[in-house]
């Protein structure tokens, strides 16, 4: 539990001392103060438009369904999470770059970025200010499915370890959807086509270790399997949460948000 | 307080500013002016640390903007051309986070925003949405979002566009008290505008400066005319107007719709007396004044001119 904590922790410290060295300190404080800025407003301006309410019923209609609906639920007997881990990959490569989607496009499109990089703050808290917002909107989405715990609970008394395991798994794989969607919405002003990118870049993730076909057994396919979000998602989900998994995701979100950071950046020098 | 220096812009082949140098000291008010195109949004743009400039420096407040915007950031309030807000918040909410971006927390930031809202006279609709106001209650919002950290620099891009004449006169107001205290730069294409708000004006064509001074300088080292309306001949008027002092070219035609009068134009130097002159001859030669109106040149002919052939260096005032 207490490791588990840790984890969660760690990219929110790694973070601030990356800030903090690159900005040094005063600067870092005002930094992060921006930063709890857009947090808020992102978050406003979720709570404001349908996303994060559909998110939550998709999850909770998504979850129901393949957790329960078959049936195998109950037949197996067992006090787990079922199919949770294997649906949750699918289900966020579809949610969370329908969420990341309009974070960057609409200030593109709507102009406001002009303000945003205009006012005294580094590119830097904007892109985390984003992120931790959309983060929140995510988890959200993932109490929707506490229905699956809570009935395990009720029938049973589960292992508490792979529950919380699969949670802290499920926001480090949004928070790769996440920063990669981010980054993708900041190279357009058009939502769709950062959703469609997005959605395409978090889908091949997902799916990378499956249909290798006459590749299973291979090199190829081990290598794959490895790159894949599913299957780091999956070795986390057991309960037994390695670095190397948590390193996958959290080095996916350190590149994401700092191509993030560039692109916007790069906005000067056109 | 602003010191630009060399300022060039290229987007790919085009190039929008051309080699822009001026500096304005703290305390004045400077009008932007050229046509859609010339580089004024493109100037502001740079000297706000949102676009680097190709080459040449900017400096405000004696920081270089282009090395590291975000102190000088602090003393600057921008509002940018086409006055951008987040149309699902609302007024006081957006000011808010406005005021947040600028490092203002708890009771000072809901002091700044309450002042902003008092300046710019938005207190009736800071719960109403930005996406439900009028153009020129959002150019308020826009106002108020760059007065919130009080800064020392304001740059106004277009403050007026999109206004009605009496909102115009509402906010040229507004930018007249608010520049007592502070340096202001602000762009816009109408002449009159400058007249009344700034101590200067810098006019920018193709993106090179082609006039600097106050704008009645500008004007007046521009040629200007004297329209009359006589009863009298043709031959009668020409000769009865030319020679006349400070009169360069005379044009008559017989007047439209009235017969027994003549148009007479005359085109010289746009020196005060012209008119008195006019009247004066008019009234000698016996002829019956039936119109006078002088006439100054528009921006537009004072564009066509200054960036005809003139080079900058001859007709800059300053």
């Amino acid at each position: 539990m207490l490791r588990l904590l840790l984890y969660m922790v760690l990219p929110l410290v790694a973070a601030w001392v990356g800030v903090s060295l690159a900005l040094g300190r005063r600067r870092a404080v005002d930094a992060w103060r921006a930063t709890w800025a857009v947090f808020k407003k992102e978050v406003k301006t979720y709570a404001i438009g349908p996303i994060p309410y559909l998110l939550v019923l998709l999850m909770t209609v998504v979850t129901t369904y393949y957790v329960f609906a078959d049936g195998h639920y109950f037949l197996y007997r067992q006090a787990n999470l079922g199919m949770l881990p294997f649906v949750l990959p699918y289900a966020f490569a579809v949610f969370v770059p329908a969420l990341a989607m309009r974070t960057w496009s609409e200030e593109i499109r709507g102009e406001t970025i002009e303000s945003l990089m205009t006012s005294p703050v580094p590119v830097k808290s904007l892109v985390m200010g984003k992120f931790f917002a959309g983060l929140a909107i995510v988890a959200a989405g993932l109490l929707a499915t506490a229905g699956v715990p809570i009935t395990a609970s009720v029938f049973g008394s589960p292992d508490p370890g792979p529950i919380w395991a699969t949670y802290t798994g499920a926001v480090l794989m949004a928070g790769a959807f996440l920063a990669l969607g981010l980054w993708l919405s900041s190279l357009t002003r058009n939502q769709i086509v950062a959703f469609l990118l997005a959605f395409t870049a978090c889908f091949a993730l997902v799916v990378l270790d499956s249909n290798t076909g006459f590749l299973a057994g291979t090199e190829v396919a081990r290598t794959l399997g490895n790159l894949s979000a599913a299957v780091r998602f999956r070795s986390i989900a057991r309960g037994v949460v390695d670095l190397r998994d948590v390193a996958y995701f959290v080095s996916l979100i350190a590149f994401f948000l700092y191509l993030n950071v560039e692109s916007i950046e790069n906005r000067r020098h056109r | 307080m602003i010191e630009v220096t060399d300022l060039t812009k290229r987007y790919g082949s085009l190039t929008a500013l051309d080699g822009v140098s001026f500096s304005v000291p703290k305390g004045q008010v400077v009008g932007f002016l050229g046509p859609n195109g010339a580089g004024k949004t493109t100037t502001m743009k740079i000297l706000t640390g949102y676009l680097a400039p190709t080459s040449g420096s900017a400096y405000v407040a004696g920081m270089d903007v282009t090395a590291d915007p975000l102190p000088v950031l602090k003393r600057i309030g921008y509002l940018p051309a086409g006055n951008p807000l987040y149309d699902e918040l609302r007024v006081e909410e957006s000011l808010a986070f406005a005021a947040e971006l600028r490092g203002l927390r708890g009771a000072e930031r809901d002091a700044a925003v309450d002042r902003s809202i008092e300046a710019v006279g938005l207190a009736d609709r800071r719960r109403q949405t930005n996406g439900t106001l009028s153009t020129g209650y959002r150019q308020r919002v826009g106002l108020a979002q760059a007065l919130l950290h009080e800064p020392e620099v304001l740059i106004l891009d277009e403050p007026t566009s999109g206004l009605d004449p009496n909102q115009q006169q509402d906010m040229r107001q507004l930018i007249r008290d608010l520049g007592r205290e502070r340096t202001v730069i602000l762009s816009t294409h109408i002449l009159p505008e400058v007249e009344a708000v700034c101590d200067r004006a810098l006019i920018i064509h193709k993106g090179r400066l082609v006039a600097d001074g106050r704008v009645e300088e500008i004007r007046a080292s521009r040629r200007s005319s004297v329209s009359l309306v006589v009863r009298a001949s043709l031959e009668a008027a020409r000769t009865g107007f030319e020679g006349l002092a400070g009169v360069e070219a005379v044009e008559v035609a017989v007047a439209e719709g009235a017969p027994g009068y003549v148009s007479v134009r005359l085109v010289g130097s746009a020196d005060r007396d012209l008119c008195e002159r006019a009247a004066a001859c008019a009234v000698r030669n016996g002829f019956g004044l039936a119109r006078l109106s002088p006439e100054t040149a528009s921006l537009e002919e004072i564009f066509a001119e200054l960036t005809s052939a003139a080079p900058a260096a001859e007709v800059a005032l300053a």
